[in-house]
């Protein structure tokens, strides 16, 4: 009986932290209703496709090919990315580059991003810093397989 | 045929005002849940991009829960699976006929209390209808012919009748103090004064007839500490082979229910439609001051502080229910049998001996 009692109290102390965080939120949304701006806010949401969250500086986004000047790719057709990829979603095919200092070419550069799992691998083996993960583009769902084969123009684009 | 024109308004009235309370709980609950978990909740249901904080959404529920497909199982009992949903539904939506409203108010002569039904025995009939509710659930369980529904609808049936005692010992203490058991009698007397300046409502004449009533009434609705027929998170409900309407049957007789529980813990605990210290010619302070309001002023400021009280309480019944984790079966089984009965009955005792003194 007497155990019971404390529970009760204790009970009680749950309910009045539940009702002190309904309070609190209450007032600052209110206080945003006026107009009223202040530092802390009733809730921590983000209104997601209004607001969005600023990217972390080493997350791993959509990739992206970069470029020398005159806008072909840097990719030197190696093949490192290919070999360290776990999930063996990148295809290369090398072609021949007039420029000797260059010599190969990317013909074809495709990844399959329905099979990609954003390891990262492909950024970390590359010797010539052709491939980066820093476009900072999450959002690439689409309704087809077909759509998330992603060739050298998307890439590079 | 006046007589029955006036009691149709008033049965409209009483409907629309609890229908519309039951639509904006579920709306209520999700917001509250949100703002007690620093969340923001519901807010994108909208009609032509106009979003007022999510006020839309009980509706784009309702149209999604009218268009699902209502589907009964081929194993099932038909007829009592159907009528299962409405059984719990009708026992729930005629209690709110006995509550009363208002004091009464006086058109051409004719005097209209604020009441669908001005019974004797109001008291009793709100608790006799509130406890053949159960038998939806036992319907629900049974009719649905699976195992784990009849399961979930006997631990219904069993929780509701341990808590039923208590809840009927919790009131006859109150029906002692006020020797009546018509709910507008006792909602009258609880506008005397005690000791001069307190109202005479029934939590401060019965702190623990109130909190024995309580619990018990939280039971009643068979919300989250009490849920044990539905257990949503892991254990199989009784309406577990419901879909559609006749699941949304069920789940607006769980809102109505707060909304019951509400009007009688303040009806019975909380002076019902009395405003401390106005009368029906305006407010008398116990210092002497005085306050004087036309009669339907008064009126309407008992109404709504009606309102306002019955919403404060569905305002705790689900902080209540978004605070505190799920009771075991027996840890439910103790506090009903062997903690609010045996208080109930200390709580007639001391009134008894209080009352003879």
């Amino acid at each position: 009986m007497i155990k019971e009692l404390g529970y009760f109290l204790e009970i009680i102390r749950g309910s009045w932290i539940t009702a002190r965080h309904f309070l609190v939120n209450m007032v600052f949304h209110i206080l945003k209703l006026f107009g009223i701006r202040t530092r802390r806010k009733g809730a921590v949401t983000i209104q997601y496709p209004e607001q969005k969250k600023e990217l972390a500086y080493r997350h791993r986004s959509l990739h992206r090919l970069t470029t020398r000047e005159g806008g072909k790719p840097r990719c030197v057709a190696c093949m490192l990315c290919v070999t360290a990829c776990p999930s063996e979603c990148i295809y290369v095919e090398a072609a021949e580059d007039p420029d000797p200092e260059v010599q190969k070419y990317p013909a074809k550069f495709i990844i399959d991003l329905s099979r990609c799992c954003f390891c990262g691998f492909c950024v970390e083996a590359c010797p010539e810093d052709a491939i980066r993960m820093d476009s900072g583009q999450i959002e690439f769902a689409e309704y087809s397989r077909q759509d998330l084969i992603y060739d050298l123009d998307k890439l590079i684009g | 045929m006046i007589e029955a024109l006036i009691v149709i308004v008033k049965i409209v009235f009483a409907l629309v005002w609890f229908l519309t309370l039951t639509l904006y709980l579920t709306w209520l609950e999700r917001k509250e849940s949100a703002v007690i978990q620093d969340r923001i909740g519901a807010n994108r249901a909208s009609i032509f991009g106009v979003r007022i904080i999510g006020l839309f959404q009980p509706f784009a529920d309702a149209i999604k829960m009218i268009f699902k497909e209502d589907f009964t199982p081929t194993f099932s009992r038909k007829f009592l699976h159907t009528l299962a949903p409405f059984v719990s539904f009708f026992f729930v939506a005629i209690t709110i006929s006995a509550i009363p409203f208002g004091d009464f108010i006086r058109i051409g002569g004719r005097t209209i209390g604020l009441q669908i039904l001005e019974m004797n025995v109001s008291l009793l009939f709100v608790l006799a209808m509130l406890s053949l509710g159960i038998y939806g659930i036992i319907l629900s369980g049974w009719a649905s012919n699976n195992r784990f529904t009849l399961i979930g609808g006997l631990r219904g049936a069993a929780q509701l009748i341990s808590y039923e005692v208590a809840l009927g010992f919790s009131l006859i203490g109150l029906i002692m103090v006020y020797p009546s058991l018509r709910l507008s009698a006792i909602v009258q007397e609880q506008g005397k004064l005690l000791f001069g300046f307190l109202p005479k409502w029934g939590i401060f004449l019965q702190p623990l007839g109130f909190i024995v009533f309580f619990f018990a009434a939280l039971a009643e609705t068979k919300r989250v500490p009490f849920d044990l027929p539905e257990g949503e998170s892991e254990i199989i409900g009784f309406f577990t082979e419901y879909s559609g309407l006749k699941w949304g049957l069920f789940m607006m007789t769980d809102f109505m229910e707060i909304i019951v529980v509400s009007s009688l813990v303040t009806t019975l605990f909380f002076g019902g439609w009395q405003v401390p210290w106005l009368g029906s010619d305006g407010f008398h302070f116990p210092g002497g001051g005085q306050w004087l309001l036309p009669r339907w002023l008064a009126i309407l400021f008992q109404v709504a502080a009606f309102n306002i009280k019955v919403f404060f309480f569905c305002w705790l019944q689900i902080l209540i229910r978004w605070t505190y984790p799920r009771f075991r079966y027996d840890q439910l089984m103790d506090l009903g049998w062997k903690l609010l009965i045996p208080l109930s009955l200390v709580n007639i005792l001391g009134t008894g001996i209080v009352m003879s003194i």
